[in-house]
This record gives structure tokens, sequence and C-alpha cells, in this order.
């Protein structure tokens, strides 16, 4: 067990490094003139100059590399051309909002993803099945963004059920923070009135961000619940007399759960990139909105470190889900 | 690619041969509804961006006619999608746009399989530092998440359509490797292969003949799949401002301005929207519908 564990973390060491390697090589390599990026769209020559100096680019490649590695280990991002201020404080200050909206789409795509699949299964080839069938790839056919905006104009415009955009509205005075997470935060100060007020504001963006993941372990999930309520336990557990939502609860839904548990590790990634459009429909102030409106105005620094975020927390994901795989499932230990 | 279905096993016994495989592979495929509705839509796609240019109703509005006095005016008989905001009849730019959409689409999905299944195919048949270096390299792509990655690339490039491509090929292309290199690692055991080899086959001629036809299935689905994927990436970065600029009629674009007409001209974003939905949807079914032809063992039941 010990082994498998040292091997997995190696393994994703071995990832961040990949990761370090692959925006170094952005940063540096990619532009025809990296100091002109660093120096901003609108700088003159003696600035580029200035800024090919002050970053260290007339260095050779293998020392701007190493410098690049020692800052990111502090935690140096960099600075914003744009506002002056510095990536890192940015990052630290947009991220909660991020993390908060992907944990609720995540639970969302959870507990709604499960028992559909579920239903689809026991209904194999009827109707119910093939609705869910399509509903699950629009899942990955739909366009966030687009999605996104036909939601705000029904839900919230049409039948005002909803506020449109924002994390809560403009009058309503933010919890002070303690850990950024809006929703915890007023929890934690008792403040009832704004947890529900956030909490309305989350609905529309958490709804579409869940919805591709929503749709892969609604997929999973049935065919690994077809497979199994084939299985001859299953079928000597009907021949017992056990009632059918029993046998998908229980003894079909345990098969079910390690195949889910990957669908999550490898969606968790996914849904942080696909943040910089649904951030950017419902004006939700996280690290998504923070890398596209960045990237349009060509500030480099930011969009590289959104990129190391959502790498790390990519990483993260997948290297927890080993192992739990591991924990779960004693066969992989020794592999 | 005709010899690679599988289904050829079952009509290999009975006589009848080729055109008995492709009756029974359409069958497969018109079995099911969802297939059925996958072909129907990307039959729909494809022909729109074939004959685009001559069925637009109004074919000045292509490249971005100004006429304000007919400006963003509601769906009618004259204008079944409506106008947009400098009297460009909507249905037009649509139906213009899936040409754009789909060779795009389809360029990606080229280029980033052209890249990575002779890299993938390579890395399996091989061993030691080639095959490590490549699959390293691969993971090293992997190890964010596309999107991501790609307007990362974009903001070192600068945005343009041009651009998006290269990063979208760019963050593409190692999943074919993975793809490719896995079934090349199991096809390479096999005793067709040993035979080939004893026989005196050189290695390139193994490669292109032996292992690069028994890895075309799980491809075909996945570049068809991808080929959706690749339509809606492209226009996730029109709509953040980073890939094809207005007036090009890109449907990512084009909703990017239409977002600012809402909620009171709700039809300028609906359509588009609408076109990638269904161009995209079709081609995930359409996949999905061939994993079931072309592999019987990921048969639903």
């Amino acid at each position: 067990m010990l082994i498998y564990v040292i091997r997995r973390i190696g393994l994703a060491a071995l990832m961040l490094f990949g990761l370090v390697c692959i925006t170094f090589t952005i940063a540096n390599v990619a532009p025809s003139d990296p100091a002109a990026l660093a120096a901003g769209p609108d700088a003159s020559r003696s600035q580029i100059e200035q800024a090919r100096r002050d970053y260290g680019l007339d260095k050779p490649l293998p020392e701007q590399f190493l410098r690049y590695v020692s800052d990111l280990a502090q935690g140096r991002f960099g600075r914003s051309v744009a506002t002056g201020r510095d990536v890192g404080t940015d990052l630290a200050r947009y991220f909660p909002a991020t993390l908060e909206l992907c944990v609720l789409a995540m639970l969302t795509g959870v507990l709604v993803g499960l028992p559909l699949g579920m239903l689809s299964a026991l209904h194999k080839d009827g109707p119910i099945d093939h609705v869910t069938r399509i509903f699950a790839v629009s899942g990955i056919a739909l366009p966030p963004f687009w999605f996104g905006l036909l939601l705000q104009l029904l839900i919230a415009t049409w039948l005002g059920w909803l506020p449109t955009s924002g994390r809560l509205s403009v009058v309503t005075e933010p919890p002070d923070p303690i850990t950024g997470l809006l929703l915890l935060d007023a929890l934690l100060r008792g403040q009832g009135g704004i947890f529900v007020e956030g909490l309305t504001y989350m609905i529309l963006p958490a709804l579409v961000l869940s919805f591709p993941c929503l749709a892969s372990i609604l997929r999973v999930n049935r065919s690994e619940m077809v497979e199994a309520l084939r299985a001859d336990y299953v079928v000597s557990a009907r021949a017992h007399g056990v009632t059918p939502w029993r046998i998908v609860a229980v003894h079909a839904l345990k098969n079910a759960m390690l195949p889910t548990l990957a669908i999550i590790g490898l969606r968790w990634g996914w849904m942080m990139s696909s943040t910089v459009l649904v951030e950017t429909v419902f004006d939700w102030p996280g690290i998504g909105l923070y890398a596209v409106s960045s990237a349009i105005s060509g500030d480099f620094k930011p969009v590289m470190g959104v990129t190391m975020i959502v790498g790390v927390n990519f990483m993260i994901a997948n290297l927890l889900v080993d192992l739990l795989y591991g924990v779960l499932d004693p066969r992989l230990r020794s592999a | 690619m005709a010899d690679v279905l599988p289904v050829e096993a079952a009509s290999a016994g009975v006589s009848g041969g080729r055109g008995r495989k492709w009756r029974l592979a359409a069958w497969l495929l018109g079995r099911s509804f969802s297939s059925r509705l996958g072909l129907a839509l990307v039959v729909l796609v494809v022909g729109l961006a074939l004959a685009g240019p001559w069925i637009v109703p109004y074919p000045d509005d292509v490249a971005g006619a100004v006429n304000l006095a007919r400006k963003l005016q509601p769906p009618s008989a004259a204008h079944w999608f409506g106008t947009d905001e400098v009297g460009n009849d909507i249905l037009t730019r649509v139906i213009v746009g899936a040409r754009l959409s789909l060779l795009v689409g389809i360029g990606i999905m080229l280029a980033a399989a052209g890249i990575g299944v002779p890299l993938g195919i390579l890395a399996g048949m091989s061993s030691g530092r080639l095959r490590e270096t490549i699959m390293r390299l691969t993971d090293m792509f992997l190890s964010v998440p596309g999107l991501v990655l790609a307007i990362a690339i974009v903001a070192a490039l600068g945005p343009g359509i041009g651009n998006a491509m290269v990063a979208l090929v760019l963050v593409w292309w190692p999943g074919y490797v993975r793809l490719a290199e896995a079934k090349a690692l199991s096809i390479r055991e096999e005793p067709y292969i040993e035979a080939a080899r004893v026989a005196g086959a050189s290695r390139l001629r193994i490669l292109w003949r032996h292992v690069l036809p028994n890895s075309l299935s799980p491809l075909i689905v996945k570049m068809s799949m991808d080929i959706g994927q690749a339509i809606l990436a492209v226009a996730s970065l029109g709509f953040i401002g980073l890939g094809a600029k207005p007036p090009t009629p890109e449907w990512g674009a084009m909703i990017a301005i239409a977002r600012g007409y809402l909620p009171e001209w709700w039809w300028y974003a609906l359509f588009p929207g609408l076109a990638i939905y269904l161009s995209v949807l079709g081609f995930n079914l359409l996949g999905d519908g061939l994993r079931d032809i072309l592999d019987p063992r990921s048969h639903r039941g």
C-alpha cells in the first residue's frame, strides 16, 4: 500500500513538473517576443527593452527556467501589466468564488446524475432511457455559454425567479471574509439572509457548470448499472424476492461507485476550466472571469497564473481519486 | 476501411460479401433512434456547409452588409431567424457559419490526429527511450485541461481564428497519442503481427498495413466526436473574444455580440447557439452509433 501511495505521489509530482515546463514554454518560447508581451500591449521600444532586462529575458533559457521555478515555488506569479497588482494576491482573492461554484456544481452533478443513471438502466431501451440518452449527450453538446444565456433569459429575466448575474446584489454588504467562501462565511457569521441570497445567485451558474459533469456521471452509471444488473449475484437476489429498487440501490450502486469516483476526478479539472465560459456569462468574480478579461487585454501573467491553478487542481483531484481507489479496491494496491 | 468492420466476421461465413456487410452496418446504425438523429443532423450540417452560399436568402449579408433600415427585426416570413444589429439576416449568417465551423472542426481534428496517431503508434510499437519521451511529452500536455491551456496559448500568440485553431490542435493531439498507443500496445502481441514479421515485412509495412487498419475503429469514433467538440471549442473561444472576430459569421462570435442585445432581442443569440448545439449533438450521437457498429463488445446490452 505504501509503495502504491508513493508511486501515485511521484506521478503527481511529475505532472506538476510537466505543467511548469509547459507554462514556461508558452510564456517564453511561443510568443515572438516575450518581452513585448511582458511590457504590455502599448509599450514603446525602450519600455520593451526595460522589461527584457527587468524580467531577465535577456538571459539564456535554462537560467530563466530555474528562475521561473524558484519564483513559482515561492508563490510568485508576477505582476499584471494592466493593473499592476500582484497576480498571486489576485488569484487568492478570486479562487474561493470559483471553488465555491465548482463544489456546488459537483454536488449537483453527483446527486442528480447518479439517480438518473440508475433510472435509465432500470428502463433500458425504454422511452425513459432514450430521453436520458439525448439529455446526457446534450450535456456534452450544449455550449455552456449559450445555455447560461438562455437560463438567464428564461428564469432570471422572463420568470424573475432568480437573479441574473453577479455574486450578491449591489446593495448587500458581503460578510467579512474568513474563508473567502461566501456561503460558508455567511454561515459562520450567522447571517442566514446573506446565505440564502448568495445561494440564489449561485444556482444558475452552478447548474450550467454541472451539466457536462452530470451527463458523464449519468452515462457511466447507466452502463455500469446495466452491467451489474446482469451479474449472477443480482439474478440470485432477484430470485430471493429482493425488490428491484433495493437491488439497484444496494447491490448495483456499490459497483458503480468506483467509476463514478474516476469521473469526478477527471471532471473536477475540466469543470474548473469551463468556469472561463460560465463566469463570463454570469459575471461571477472568479479565476475564470479573471483569466478571460486578462487574456483579452493581452495581460499575460494572470492567464498563466490561472492555468497553473487549474492544472494543480486537476492534478490534486486525480491524485486523491487514485489514492481513494487504492483504499476501495484492494486489487490495485499491488499494481 | 471496409476490412476493419468487425461485422465482417459475422458475414464472412455467409455468402454475399461486401454489399451485405454494408447493409448490416446500415441496419445497425438505423436501428437506434439516437444514431438516426445523429446522422440526420450531421447530414444537415454538412449539406448546409456545402450548399451554403447558393441557398442563403440574402447573399449580400454574408460578408456583413449594413442595412440599418431593417436592423433587429424579430423572426418573420422574410427573415426566419430575424435580423441583427446592422440589419443582416441571421438565417443567412447562421448557414454561412456552418461552413466555417465545419471546416475548422474537421481541420483541427485532422491535424491533431495527424500528429497524434503516428506518434502514438510509434510509441506503442517501440520501447525504451523513444516510447518514454513520446509518452512523457504527451502527459505534459494532458496535465492541464484543454480549454484553459488553449486560452493561455492564444493569449501568447494573440487572438484570431488562425491562432485559436493552432492552440486547439496543440491541446488536442495528446488524446490521439494515448488512444493509438494503447491500441498499438494491444495489437503488437497478436499472432498476425508476429507472422508478418517472420515473413520478412519491414517495420514500416507492419505499422502501415497491420497496426493502423486494426486501430481504426476507436479512432473513427473519436474523430467523429472530436469534430463536434472542436466546433464547440472554437465557438467558445469566439464567444470570449479570442477566436474569430466579427463580422466573420462565426457562431460563437455572433453570440458574443448578441449577448449585448439580450433580453429584448433574444432571437439574435438563440439561433447561432442552436446551430452549435445541434451540430455538436449530431457528431456526438453519430460517434455513439458508430461505436455500436465498429465495436460489438461495447454494445449497450
